[in-house]
């Protein structure tokens, strides 16, 4: 019972590198999983939001696996989901979890421990 | 142009009520829970709201075949299953029969942080693929509270709060949330706002020393529901409410009659003895022989066959047995027989309604027809004087609706109250008999009479009793020269009466003789007057034979004279 639906994405081959991104990004491989229920607004704009942060942060060390609760209700028990939509870092450990469709992009980058490019401008 | 609505005439639409299974609960909301609907059970910590919730999905499953689903926030289905094990529910068992699943879904404000708008269909789909699993028909969410401290956001969390509810009614199970109580308002976060069908609160006091557990129906929309607090204790089946039982009173009786074992008591009642399924009650203060007399009464019920249940509140039962003996009742082969079973009960050790229910079970266990309470007045220790009564008068219309006799002993504190009762229950009781001492010339002895017996002729004579090492012995008491005496001054009384007796007899007897010697003595003269008026008759006989003689001499001289003058011419 391990059919999901995969949405991998791949990051553009060429992208300005930023010499102050996060350490972390640099060196680790992401795995990102998130939760949403079929193609509803929110849901959408997570992935939105998701993609974007990745592609500015992550640098295509990262997967995102999309689950969608509608198709297979039983994979909520797993991750615990309550909320929809919800990111969960499953890599690299320890697994966080945040909730929202990540509009807000300081609380997501907290959220999945990604230091703030610029330490006094917001991105 | 507007179009007519057709209107369809909707009948009142009749309220459909899920039996839960809970032992009484279903009596006092006259027949469960609202079907289809949301019911709130709210409550401080420890207060039975999981056991209630867990009560209602179990017997659904076990009694009526219907599915339920537990949602647990804060207790792992592990805890769960070991919490309810001593209560004889088998969890695991009834997941694998489908018939229940135990959910757990913690929920941990650390772990969440949150990013922008997000709604708790995670929530929805996660139980409605549950509910959909095995067709569940009983939900409990247990405590939705915990949904407070993941989800900061209230705003969100209480639109789906409501959506949820909604849905759950949608989805026509019938559903539990529990809450924790509030300071202020009915619960924590004011839950009872969106939930409004069915409103029930639980609590627990601890009160002189007792803990009691009361639950109490705060709303019930759509039906009429009994709004007082109904004391329960969680015991070795779960959680059971004691309601009034027959809140109009009615049950049959009987018109048979139970004779005491005491002919002489007895005849104070006409002569047949106390009515079958009535209650009786033996008040006194201490040492008048209440507990001599429910032995008696005991004895004779198991000595016709009937099994009687003995309910020691004072001393063991080794103690009873042990103290009747020496009046000569061997209690000891009925409790052989099973026909006695005597059950020791220390007032104090459990809150009332444990008590109440300890009873319940152990008159449904054996079935008896006869009941003893003794004492009762050590009840008050547990609870107040009112809680008692109202304890009392709800086993009593128990007993009654089973036609079962019960006689209760009463310990009276001071000779000055002897026809109150300190529990008031004498109005509970068919037939009140008073057991006093009566104190005079230096001693006391044991009388009783009858206070009342509702719906027989009954003797109002003070009955003196003495406790002999063959039983209660009666003994009439001396009425005589227009005083009533008992014990040594009846003795007395009697014996100078028989004194008196006597001697009046021998007065009688001495007259008698002496009237029989004044006539022997005058029959006597009578015979020699007799005797004397014969001889005076024949003296006066012969005189007048003699006097006729001398005439008859003195005519034929006279003619020979006359005879001899004539011829000498």
């Amino acid at each position: 019972m391990t059919d999901v639906k995969r949405k991998t994405a791949k990051s553009p081959a060429s992208k300005a590198p930023s010499a102050r991104a996060s350490t972390v990004a640099n060196r680790e491989f992401w795995e990102l999983r998130l939760y949403v229920a079929g193609q509803s607004p929110k849901s959408l704009t997570a992935f939105k939001n998701l993609k974007k942060i990745c592609e500015e942060r992550l640098e295509g060390k990262y997967r995102i696996e999309v689950i969608d609760l509608l198709e297979n209700p039983q994979l909520a028990k797993g991750d615990q989901i309550l909320a929809i939509p919800t990111l969960v870092r499953m890599l690299p450990t320890p697994i966080k979890k945040i909730i929202g469709d990540l509009s807000n992009t300081e609380r997501t980058l907290v959220g999945l421990d990604l230091q703030p490019v610029n330490p006094s401008g917001r991105s | 142009m507007a179009k007519r609505r057709n209107t369809v005439k909707r009948g009142l639409e009749r309220l459909t009520k899920l039996p839960t299974g809970i032992r009484g609960f279903d009596e006092i909301t006259g027949g469960g829970l609202p079907e289809g609907r949301i019911a709130l059970v709210c409550g401080g910590p420890g207060c039975g709201k999981t056991l209630f919730g867990m009560e209602f999905l179990v017997h659904g499953a076990v009694d009526y075949d219907e599915p339920g689903l537990f949602v647990a926030f804060e207790e792992t289905p592990e805890e769960l299953e070991k919490n309810v094990a001593s209560l004889g529910f088998e969890l695991k068992d009834l997941e694998r029969r489908k018939k229940l699943i135990v959910d757990y879904i913690p929920v941990e404000r650390s772990e969440i942080e949150e990013t922008g708008d997000y709604d708790l269909e995670g929530l929805f789909i996660r139980l409605g693929h549950l509910i959909d699993s095995i067709g569940a028909k009983r939900v409990v969410l247990d405590t939705i509270e915990a949904l407070f401290s993941g989800f900061p956001n209230e705003l969100i969390l209480r639109a789906e709060l409501r959506r949820l509810f909604r849905w759950l009614k949608d989805k026509g199970v019938t559903s539990i949330i529990t809450a924790e109580k509030g300071n202020e308002t009915l619960t924590r976060h004011g839950l009872e706002e969106y939930v409004s069908d069915c409103v029930i609160i639980l609590d627990h006091l601890v009160r002189e020393n007792v803990a009691t557990r009361r639950l109490r129906v705060v709303k019930y929309r759509g039906s009429h529901h009994g709004t007082n607090e109904y004391p329960f204790i969680i015991g070795d089946t779960g959680i059971s409410v004691m309601p009034i039982t027959s809140l109009d009173l009615k049950y049959g009786v009987s018109t048979m009659r139970v004779l005491s074992g005491m002919p002489a008591l007895d005849a104070m009642f006409g002569g047949k003895g106390f009515y079958r399924g009535s209650s009786l009650l033996f008040s006194g203060t201490a040492g008048t022989g209440k507990s001599s007399l429910a032995a008696t009464f005991t004895d004779n019920a198991c000595k016709n066959g009937e099994t009687c249940l003995y309910l020691a509140f004072e001393e063991s039962a080794d103690q009873i047995v042990r103290n009747m003996r020496s009046l000569g009742i061997d209690l000891e082969p009925w409790v052989k027989k099973n026909l006695l079973h005597l059950h020791t009960f220390r007032p104090t050790l459990y809150g009332l309604e444990t008590h109440l229910v300890a009873i319940h079970d152990l008159v449904n266990k054996i079935k008896p027809k006869v009941v003893i309470f003794d004492p009762i007045s050590n009840l008050i220790t547990v609870g107040a004087p009112s809680e008692v009564k109202s304890m009392l008068t709800r086993l009593i219309d128990y007993l009654k609706m089973q036609g079962i006799t019960t006689l209760f002993t009463n310990l009276i504190s001071s000779p000055n109250y002897l026809e109150e009762t300190a529990v008031g229950v004498s109005s509970l009781m068919d037939t009140w008999i008073v057991l006093r001492d009566v104190e005079s010339n230096g001693e006391r002895n044991r009388v009783l009479h009858i206070v009342k017996s509702r719906g027989m002729a009954h003797s109002n004579q003070l009955q003196e009793f003495v406790i002999t090492s063959e039983g209660i012995k009666f003994r009439d008491v001396y009425i005589g020269k227009g005083m009533v005496l008992t014990g040594s001054s009846r003795v007395v009384q009697e014996a100078q009466d028989k004194a008196d007796e006597l001697r009046r007899k021998q007065d009688v007897a001495r007259k008698s003789q002496e009237s029989q010697r004044n006539r022997k003595v005058i029959e006597a003269q009578i015979v020699a007057l007799q005797a004397q008026l014969e001889s005076e008759t024949e003296e006066a006989q012969r005189f007048t034979e003699e006097e006729q003689l001398k005439d008859r001499i003195s005519t034929l001289e006279r003619d020979r004279l006359s005879i001899m003058r004539h011829s000498g011419d």
